[in-house]
């Protein structure tokens, strides 16, 4: 099969759609299919083989944040290019309902169009006013893909109609194999914590654990928190007491094999975000390496942990909560050992070989006799009436 | 000379019109080609579905009230006319849920000379069939949405185009078969 897929948000900055984008492009690609992904990216940025530069994103303020986004006369043609070279079999499209490339690409082309929608922004108001332009787009969709029954109850309510509920993809096997690190790990003198976001911001819920760590460590001294990401370490920890600061290590951005070899090492995995997510990538990753999960009571969560049943949750923002089940947790490593169990049965759903199949199964209904993808050559007023030269 | 700019903008106006016009039953044209192929696709699941089903019942490996039950919800479903094919499908969905029930008869066919490739079949052929309808539905209703638009009511765009109906069955697969955290159907 030949598949284009649009990547909304620039190649050369890490985010959650990027690399979801480029794992699914790598694993069609080692099942034989050709796939061309096209991407903003800067000029001087190395590209897989795999992407094509759709130019580069200019940063705009949009719906209260700075978003880097392609629009214009000439993103628009080289989005018209590509769809006409490509002569793909499929389109899959990455957040359709935000004004980038994915909209244009939308525009620009007809045919089996399949538009996978990540996040469950609340409705803004450029897409109350905009909806009218947006629906003739969003018309063209073949097939919605939703990450998860949250965000398809969003997509639901905002633009009506229905959507299928395919996750995230992880590599499971990357996970699950990684080599420990001993410095990481538990040992009878304490055990370790795991966290891995960006510490600066809030929504991940580091102040969160920051507030709650005090009472773990009285209940359980000796425990160490492992802190991996980017942000201002002295700012993070200026709420604890001076004593308890070099319980807390940060690690600093850490590679993807650093990230896998911390799951791998730890007793236990927090998640304490305090919203915004519509997925929860990073618990499927720690359970695909078999730490167990306490995680925070986001609907995504919830669902990501199988309703609890896959991972611990305590309610959001509940830094006492969180404290009272991250101490029952460590001290009890027969339920830590259940739940290690139930994660790696559990993740098996989220592996890309399972995914992948989900995904190449929508590709396949909507493309299914039908013609191939093309730019939409729209039919002027004289074709209509019949006036057209030829 | 009033009365000239009046005409003027009296055909600009017209013009615009007619060019909203003749998007808009551009539009409609789309929705109506994106329905016809979601429909196709439905049909070809609900197809493959039913065709596995009753091979599987032709088969001799399930017991012969399960092969009864199952053979004849697969040739009813087959064989429905148009009006009567939503409860024929129905009733094929609740036949596969009864005789997979349990997740040994699963492990019966699978035991079978290439019952591996049939269970793998079947598996994604029942988990297919939500994901078609959900597509047809859903262009269902963007078809449905533009055409109560009341200017393409006034102005007849939509034509001699019977309305769309959405197809409404019962498509829950059967759990042993709709379980993704199963390792061995894929």
């Amino acid at each position: 099969m030949r598949i284009g897929v649009v990547c909304p948000y620039s190649w050369d900055v890490p985010g959650g759609v990027q690399f979801h984008v480029r794992d699914l492009a790598e694993h069609l690609t080692r099942l034989g299919h050709e796939v061309s992904v096209l991407a903003p990216s800067d000029d001087e940025t190395p590209l897989p083989s795999y992407v094509v530069s759709a130019g580069r994103a200019v940063p705009v303020p949009y719906n209260g944040s700075v978003a880097r986004l392609n629009f214009g006369f000439l993103s628009a043609a080289r989005v018209r290019r590509w769809v006409h070279e490509g002569d793909f079999d499929v389109l899959h499209i990455h957040e359709p309902a935000t004004p980038s490339l994915a909209l244009l690409a939308c525009w620009a082309a007809q045919g089996p169009i399949v538009a996978t929608f990540h996040t469950s922004n609340p409705r803004s108001r450029a897409m109350i006013a905009a909806y009218p332009i947006l629906q003739p787009a969003l018309e063209k969709i073949s097939a919605r893909i939703a990450v998860s029954e949250y965000a398809r109850r969003t997509l639901v309510e905002h633009l009506g109609g229905d959507a299928v509920t395919i996750p995230n993809g992880v590599d499971v096997g990357f996970f699950a194999d990684a080599e420990p690190k001993p410095e990481w790990q538990g040992g009878p003198d304490g055990h370790t914590i795991g966290f891995i976001g960006r510490i600066d911001e809030p929504r991940k819920g580091l102040p969160v654990l920051m507030k709650a760590l005090p009472a773990i460590l009285e209940a359980a001294p000796g425990t160490r928190l492992l802190v991996a990401g980017r942000g201002d370490e002295q700012e993070a920890v200026a709420q604890l007491p001076r004593a308890l600061r070099e319980s807390v290590e940060f690690l600093g951005m850490v590679s993807d094999e650093d990230k896998a070899r911390l799951l791998r090492s730890v007793d236990l995995y927090v998640a304490p975000n305090t919203g915004g997510e519509s997925f929860g990538i990073i618990l499927v990753e720690a359970m695909s390496a078999g730490a167990p999960v306490l995680a925070s009571d986001l609907d995504a969560f919830e669902q990501v942990l199988d309703g609890g049943a896959a991972g611990e949750l305590f309610p959001v923002e509940q830094a006492d909560a969180l404290a009272a089940r991250a101490v029952d947790l460590l001290a009890d490593p027969a339920r830590r050992a259940d739940l290690r169990k139930r994660g790696t049965r559990h993740v098996r759903r989220f592996d890309w070989s399972t995914v992948g199949a989900d995904i190449l199964a929508v590709y396949e209904t909507v493309a299914d006799g039908a013609a191939s993808v093309a730019p939409d050559e729209r039919t002027g007023l004289r074709a209509r009436f019949g006036l057209a030269r030829d | 000379m009033p009365t000239l700019t009046t005409v003027i903008w009296i055909v600009v106006a017209l013009l615009l019109v007619g060019v909203y016009l003749s998007w808009t039953a551009g539009r409609l044209d789309r929705l109506h080609a994106r329905i016809d192929a979601a429909k196709a696709a439905l049909d070809a699941t609900l197809l493959r579905r039913a065709s596995i089903a009753q091979e599987l019942a032709t088969a001799g490996v399930l017991d012969p009230a399960a092969s009864m039950v199952l053979y004849q919800a697969a040739h009813g479903a087959r064989q429905a006319e148009e009006d009567q094919r939503e409860v024929a499908e129905s009733e094929l969905s609740q036949a596969l849920r009864a005789v997979f029930a349990e997740s040994a008869q699963l492990e019966v066919v699978r035991a079978a000379p290439g019952g591996h490739e049939t269970a793998a079949e079947l598996g994604a052929a029942v988990r297919r069939v939500p994901m078609a309808r959900r597509f047809h539905n859903d262009a269902v209703r963007a078809a449905r949405a533009l055409r109560r638009h009341r200017t393409v009511r006034w102005f007849r765009l939509a034509g001699h185009a019977a309305s769309p109906l959405a197809f409404e069955m019962d498509d829950e697969p059967p759990p042993v078969l709709a379980d993704r955290g199963h390792p061995a159907e894929d």
